[in-house]
C-alpha cells in the first residue's frame, strides 16, 4: 500500500464523515416534518431551518461517490453494482424528498401537501436507513468473486444486522435533526425537540448495545482489532451519552457536535474495520484490498493535489454560508 | 440494431438513455436560465428598474424547479457508472473518475452554496452581492458542465492514456492532454450554446403565451425581447460550434458523419447532399439531392470527397476485427441522419423567428400584440431546444456504437456482469414512473407561475403559506391557519 492509496482510504473516509454529519441532520429534520411536526406552521418552520443547505449537504455524497470512483474505481464498481436494488431504492428515496420542498410549497391543496411533507418524512427516513443497512450488511462479507462481482442473496443485504444498522442509523439522524431544530428555532418548537431527544436517547442506548452484540456476532472487527473496535465503539457511547446530558442541560450546540460525532463514529468504526480491505469477501481470498483496488499512482497524485487546492476553498464558503444563516428561524407566531 | 429488446444488456442501454434523457431536459435549461436570470438582476443593479426585479424573481422560480429535478436526476448519473456498467467503471475508473470527482468538488458545491445564499437573501445583501451569487451559481454550473464533457469526450476521443493489458484498464499519463482534447473543445462550446438557446426560447415562448392573453404587456414585451437576443447569439454560436465539431469528425469518427449525412457509397466530386433519404440494407434506396451542398458543408469548399460507410466500415474491419472476428460498425443511420436534420431545420427556424421578434417586438411598435400567429408559433417552440437537444445527443452517441469508450471497450464489455433482466425491468419501469410524474409536476407548477403572472407576491424560500392569487382557491388552509 502506498502512502496516495493511504491518505484516499482517508479521503473517502472523511467525506463519507462529512455527509453523514451534514446530511445526517437534513435527514432527521425531513422526518421531522411529518413525525414531530404537528401543524403546516411549524412543517414550514422546520423545512427552512435546512432551506438554504439541504442542497449543499447532498453534494458530500456526490463528492464521495464520486472521489470512490476517482480513486477506488474497484471498490466504486463492485460495491455500487453489487448493491444495486439498495443504491436504486436510495436514490428513489433522495429524489422524492429532494423535490419535497420546493414541490410542497407551491401545493395548493391541503391532500398535495401532505403527499409531498410525506414524500421529504419518508423519503429521508428510507435514505438514512438504506444506507445504515447497507454499510452493516458490506461489512459482514459478502460473496465476492474473482473478478470482484457481488452475487448475493436476499439475505446479503437483509439480515437481522443489517436492519439493527439501519434502524440506529436512522434513529441517529432523527435525533441529530432534532438537535439541529433546537439549535434553529425557538420557543415550544425549540422546547418540544428537546423533550423528544431526552425520551430517545434512552431508546438510542439499547440499540446501540443491540448493535454491538450483533457486530461482535457477524463481523471479524474484534478478533483482527479488538483495541480500536472497542475504543471507537466507546466513544460512540460517550458521545451518546453526551448528547443526551446536553438535552437534559439545554446545552443545544453540546447535544448538536455530540450527536454529529457520533454519526461520524459509526463512519470510522466501518472504515477502521475495513482496513486494509475496502470489501470483505465471505471467501477471504476475494476481497477486494486498497492495494489492488486503486487507481494509478499518477491519478492519485493529480487527485491530490486538486482535493487539498479547492477542498479548502470550498470549506471556507460552505463554512461561510452556514455562518450567513446562522440566526434562529422565528415560528410565525412570533413574527407576528 | 438498437437493441433495446428484453436482454440484459438491451435494458441497461435503455435505462442509461432514458435516465440521461431526461437529466438533459433539465440540465440546459438550468445552466441557460442561470444566466438569463443572473443578466436580469444585472440589469436591475444597473438600471435600477423593478421591472428588472420582478423578472428575476418570476423567471428564478421556474428556474428553481427545473434546478432541483437537476439536481435529484444528476445523483443517478453519478451512481449508474457502478450500478449497472461496473465493467465499464473498472476499466476507465482511472480517468472518467478524475472529471467526475473534480466537477463535484468545484462546481457542485459552488452551485449549491451559492444558489441556498441567492434564494434566501433577498433584501439581506445589498444589489451587487446578491447579483454576485446567481452569477456564481451560473458560473458553478458551467464549470460542472465542462467536466462532465472532459469525461465524456475521452470517451469520444481517447487521448492522454495508456493501456494497462495486464489488469485490461486504460491509465491516465497526461491530464493536460485530457483537458485539451479538441472534441472537448467541439463540445463544450457546442453543449453551452445549447444550453442558452434552450433557456432563452423557453422564456421567450412562455412570455408569447402571456402576450396572447394581454398579460402584463410591458412585463413580457421586456422578458421577450432580453431572450430573443440571447437567442439569436446563441442559435448563431450553437450553428458555428456544429459546424466545427462535425467537421473535426470527418477524420475523427468517419462513420457518424457519414451516416449523419446518410453516405453509404464514397461521395463524388460533385458533392450530392441529400435532404431527405430511404435507405436499405446498406444502401440508399432513394434519395432528394442538392448538388455541391456537400462539400460546401463539410469541406467549405466546392471541391473534396467525403468516405461513404460501406469504405469506412470496411476500414475499421481491418483496424479493430483480430482473429476472424466478423463485427460490423455501422451505427444506427436513420437515426443520425434525421437527428442532424432536426438540429440543423432547427437551428434556422430559431434564429429567423429571434430576428423576425425582435423587429416586432421594437419599441414603440405594437406589431408584436397583433401577431397572433407569430405568438403562436414562439409558444409552441417552447418544446422544440428539448428535442433538440436529445437529438444532439443521439448523434453524438449512436455514433459511436459499437463502442463505449471509441476503440477501446465495446458497450457490451462494459456493463455490470452482476444485472439481472428482472432487476432492470423493475428499474426502468419505477425510473419511468418517477420522470413520468417529475415531468407532469414540473409542467404544472410552471404553468401556474406563469399563470399567477409576476405580481403574485413571491415569497423567498419554502414557505407553504398560499399567495394572494390563492386566497380564494383554499379557503380551508387559510381557516386550518389561524386556528393553530
Amino acid at each position: 500500500m502506498t502512502s496516495y492509496q493511504f491518505i484516499w482510504f482517508l479521503l473517502i473516509g472523511v467525506l463519507f464523515s462529512g455527509f453523514f454529519f451534514l446530511e445526517g441532520f437534513d435527514f432527521g429534520i425531513g422526518m421531522a416534518v411529518r413525525f414531530f411536526a404537528k401543524n403546516r406552521d411549524e412543517r414550514d418552520t422546520v423545512i427552512q431551518t435546512i432551506g438554504p443547505h439541504w442542497d449543499g449537504n447532498e453534494v458530500w455524497l456526490i463528492t464521495a461517490g464520486g472521489a470512490m470512483f476517482a480513486s477506488f474505481p474497484m471498490w466504486y464498481a463492485s460495491l455500487f453494482s453489487g448493491y444495486y436494488i439498495v443504491l436504486f431504492l436510495i436514490l428513489v428515496a433522495l429524489i422524492f424528498r429532494g423535490v419535497s420542498f420546493e414541490f410542497r410549497a407551491n401545493m395548493r391543496t391541503d391532500t398535495w401537501r401532505n403527499f409531498w411533507e410525506w414524500a421529504s418524512t419518508l423519503g429521508s427516513f428510507f435514505a438514512a436507513f438504506l444506507f445504515g443497512m447497507m454499510f452493516t450488511s458490506m461489512i459482514q462479507g459478502v460473496p465476492i468473486d474473482k473478478n470482484g462481482d457481488i452475487f448475493g442473496s436476499f439475505t446479503t443485504y437483509v439480515n437481522w444486522f443489517s436492519i439493527v444498522g439501519g434502524v440506529a442509523v436512522s434513529l441517529l439522524c432523527f435525533i441529530h435533526g432534532l438537535n439541529f431544530l433546537r439549535l434553529k428555532t425557538s420557543g415550544e418548537l425549540r422546547a418540544r425537540a428537546e423533550k423528544w431527544s431526552k425520551i430517545l436517547y434512552p431508546v438510542l442506548l439499547a440499540g446501540e448495545v443491540v448493535f454491538v452484540i450483533l457486530l461482535y456476532l457477524t463481523t471479524d472487527f474484534f478478533a483482527r482489532k479488538p483495541m480500536s473496535t472497542w475504543a471507537i465503539l466507546i466513544a460512540l457511547v460517550i458521545f451518546t451519552l453526551a448528547a443526551w446530558w446536553g438535552a437534559q442541560s439545554s446545552h443545544d450546540w453540546a447535544s448538536f457536535i455530540a450527536s454529529g460525532l457520533s454519526l461520524i463514529s459509526v463512519v470510522v468504526l466501518i472504515f477502521n474495520g475495513l482496513f486494509p480491505r475496502v470489501m470483505i469477501a465471505t471467501n477471504n481470498a476475494n476481497s477486494i484490498l486498497i492495494k489492488n483496488a486503486s487507481s494509478s499512482p499518477y491519478t492519485l497524485h493529480l487527485m491530490t493535489i486538486l482535493t487539498f487546492t479547492i477542498l479548502p476553498i470550498v470549506l471556507v464558503y460552505f463554512i461561510w454560508s452556514y455562518w450567513v444563516f446562522y440566526k434562529r428561524i422565528k415560528s410565525p407566531k412570533q413574527v407576528a | 440494431m438498437l437493441n433495446v429488446g428484453l436482454s440484459m444488456l438491451g435494458l441497461s442501454r435503455f435505462q442509461f438513455a432514458m435516465t440521461t434523457v431526461f437529466h438533459f431536459f433539465f440540465v440546459p435549461f438550468s445552466i441557460g436560465l442561470a444566466f438569463i436570470v443572473a443578466i436580469m438582476e444585472t440589469c436591475y443593479v444597473v438600471t435600477k428598474d423593478d421591472t428588472y426585479k420582478n423578472m428575476t424573481k418570476f423567471w428564478g422560480k421556474i428556474f428553481l424547479y427545473s434546478f432541483a429535478v437537476g439536481v435529484v436526476t444528476g445523483i443517478i448519473q453519478e451512481f449508474q457508472f457502478g450500478m449497472n456498467w461496473s465493467d465499464y467503471s473498472r476499466f476507465m475508473g482511472d480517468i472518467f473518475g478524475a472529471p467526475l470527482a473534480i466537477e463535484a468538488l468545484a462546481a457542485f458545491f459552488m452551485e449549491s452554496t451559492f444558489i441556498g445564499l441567492w434564494m434566501f437573501t433577498w433584501d439581506r445583501f445589498n444589489k451587487v452581492v446578491h447579483c454576485l451569487f446567481i452569477w456564481l451559481t451560473a458560473f458553478g454550473s458551467t464549470l460542472s458542465a465542462l467536466w462532465i464533457l472532459a469525461a465524456n469526450s475521452f470517451m469520444q476521443n481517447p487521448v492522454g492514456y495508456a493501456m494497462n493489458a495486464a489488469q485490461h484498464k486504460v491509465e491516465m499519463t497526461s491530464f493536460s492532454a485530457v483537458i485539451m482534447n479538441r472534441q472537448l473543445w467541439n463540445e463544450f462550446p457546442h453543449v453551452i450554446f445549447g444550453a442558452f438557446l434552450t433557456a432563452a426560447f423557453v422564456v421567450a415562448g412562455c412570455s408569447a403565451w402571456r402576450l396572447l392573453k394581454k398579460d402584463h404587456e410591458n412585463f413580457y414585451r421586456k422578458s421577450m425581447k432580453l431572450t430573443l437576443i440571447v437567442g439569436l447569439i446563441a442559435c448563431l454560436g450553437s450553428v458555428w460550434s456544429g459546424d466545427t465539431q462535425t467537421r473535426y469528425l470527418i477524420n475523427n469518427q468517419p462513420m457518424k458523419f457519414a451516416a449523419m449525412e446518410g453516405l453509404w457509397k464514397n461521395s463524388t466530386q460533385k458533392g450530392n447532399w441529400s435532404v431527405i433519404q430511404g435507405t436499405k440494407n446498406h444502401k440508399t434506396t432513394w434519395s432528394i439531392e442538392v448538388p455541391y451542398a456537400l462539400n460546401i458543408l463539410g469541406h467549405h469548399s466546392l471541391k473534396g470527397t467525403f468516405k461513404g460507410q460501406q469504405q469506412v466500415n470496411k476500414e475499421l474491419k481491418a483496424k479493430y476485427n483480430k482473429n476472424g472476428q466478423t463485427r460490423n460498425y455501422y451505427v444506427p443511420t436513420r437515426t443520425l441522419f434525421y437527428s442532424f436534420r432536426i438540429m440543423a431545420v432547427s437551428a434556422g427556424l430559431f434564429a429567423l423567428v429571434a430576428i423576425v421578434g425582435l423587429w416586432f417586438n421594437r419599441k414603440k411598435s405594437q406589431s408584436i400584440m397583433r401577431q397572433r400567429w407569430f405568438l403562436y408559433l414562439m409558444g409552441l417552440m417552447v418544446w422544440l431546444p428539448f428535442i433538440v437537444n436529445t437529438c444532439g445527443w443521439f448523434v453524438t452517441e449512436f455514433g459511436r456504437y459499437p463502442w463505449v469508450v471509441y476503440g477501446l471497450l465495446t458497450i457490451a464489455d462494459a456493463v455490470s456482469p452482476t444485472s439481472t433482466v428482472a432487476s432492470l425491468l423493475f428499474t426502468n419501469i419505477v425510473y419511468f414512473l418517477i420522470f413520468a410524474s417529475l415531468g407532469a409536476v414540473m409542467i404544472i407548477l410552471s404553468h401556474r407561475v406563469l399563470k399567477q403572472g409576476p405580481d403574485s407576491v413571491l415569497t423567498d424560500g419554502y414557505s407553504s403559506k398560499p399567495q394572494e392569487s390563492d386566497k380564494k382557491v383554499d379557503p380551508y388552509e387559510m381557516g386550518a391557519a389561524h386556528n393553530d
